[in-house]
């Protein structure tokens, strides 16, 4: 419980002191302009606009977990637990000034959910009304994406989905995360 | 009282309408207009000819809220207008109701009836007097507390416009079908007036 805190206490500093800040709107209105243009571009195929998403968001998290170290200067995590704690304190208070709240786990500690009580992203936002979006387009994907690349850089292959999300009038915004592997380094393949 | 209410465009296209009754003195907040269900139309007429005064008005002084600037005497319809800064304009009309109080609703019989008739005496007087029932907007559409509670509700409705405008999937001009933005100016309506 300690370590939480203290975890807290080092996203808190970080944003204080070694980040720099943008307008919140300014965010928001290029995100959804963003989604918006996909939705179009693709026709309202949902499926492919998550993608899409997603595929954005992990080219971001390749190279923003470069960023997230120089800047947090935080050691490795000893384990899956403390890595989740690590992306909902420091990572996410950081580039968005959120700290989702890190539940669910299941007994083999390899799977957690993130709640969102609060989305930058999706403010203002109103899914369009075509009868399909609310069941099928994940407004937020590109965070999965983020998580996915950002991870995957520092040796973990992870799997991230929203399993519901406010805009869509469920309760909560939550994003489930779980660990597929450890990528352990390898030789390449036939090399004699 | 009956309102209807409806944003334009700065090109006067129309991008949303609703109509509500009062909610205030017992009011059921359903509209009942003096027209037939079939005239519905004059609504729309009357508030769209009051668009040439509104343009007057606009430049009379800097306030977003232009008060009450148009009476359509033979339908007894007060419109009164709010602008926002890039143009778009929200336009009110609102009727009192008619006189022999027609009101279908059971409970507030004698109440309607008590304040539309008082309505009638000052409307014919040709100005509101100090009188008892001007404090309820439901009786009287130029006294100061009915402006005081348009601005109330014009405010909110413009906030709430400012929010759905800033939605990515609504594009500039075209009509407004968000029912959270519908859902919020009823609401805004049942509060103020």
């Amino acid at each position: 419980m300690s370590s939480t805190t203290k975890t807290a206490r080092i996203g808190e500093e970080l944003w204080k002191t070694r980040v720099d800040k943008v307008n919140a709107e300014l965010v928001t209105l290029t995100y959804g302009t963003i989604v918006a243009q996909l939705c179009q571009d693709y026709d309202g195929d949902y499926t492919e606009v998550n993608k899409q998403l997603d595929k954005m968001g992990y080219n971001i998290g390749l190279r923003l977990i470069e960023d997230f170290l120089a800047r947090s200067n935080v050691g490795r995590c000893a384990n899956f637990r403390e890595t989740a704690d690590m992306v909902a304190k420091v990572g996410f208070k950081m580039f968005l000034n959120i700290s989702p709240t890190v539940t669910n786990w299941t007994s083999d500690n390899n799977q957690f959910s993130l709640i969102f009580e609060e989305n930058p992203l999706a403010d203002f936002v109103e899914l369009p009304d075509d009868g399909r979006s609310q069941d099928e387009l994940w407004f937020s994907n590109i965070l999965c994406g983020v998580l996915r690349g950002a991870l995957e850089m520092v040796q973990m292959q992870i799997d991230a989905h929203f399993v519901s999300d406010i805009l869509r009038g469920d309760d909560t915004t939550e994003m489930r995360v779980s660990l597929v592997r450890y990528i352990e380094d390898e030789m390449p393949p036939d090399e004699e | 009282m009956s309102y209807y209410f409806t944003i334009l465009s700065p090109t006067d296209a129309p991008l949303f309408n609703i109509a509500f009754g009062t909610s205030k003195s017992g009011g059921d907040g359903i509209a009942r207009f003096r027209f037939p269900d079939t005239a519905q139309y004059m609504n729309q007429f009357i508030i769209h000819s009051s668009l040439d005064i509104v343009e007057e008005a606009q430049w009379m002084n800097g306030n977003l809220y232009l008060k009450h600037i148009d009476t359509y005497p033979p339908a007894q319809a007060y419109i009164s207008a709010f602008l926002t800064p890039s143009g778009a304009r929200f336009l009110l009309l609102h009727q009192p109701p008619q006189l022999p109080s027609t009101s279908s609703s059971g409970g507030n019989t004698g109440s309607s009836s008590l304040l539309g008739s008082s309505f009638s005496a000052s409307a014919l007087g040709g100005g509101s007097s100090g009188r008892a029932s001007s404090s309820s907007i439901a009786a009287n559409p130029t006294a100061p507390q009915t402006e005081e509670a348009v601005r109330q509700f014009m405010n909110e409705v413009y906030e709430n416009y400012v929010k759905t405008v800033m939605s990515p999937f609504y594009r500039v001009g075209l009509e407004i079908k968000s029912p959270v933005f519908r859902a919020r100016v009823t609401a805004a309506g049942k509060k103020w007036l």
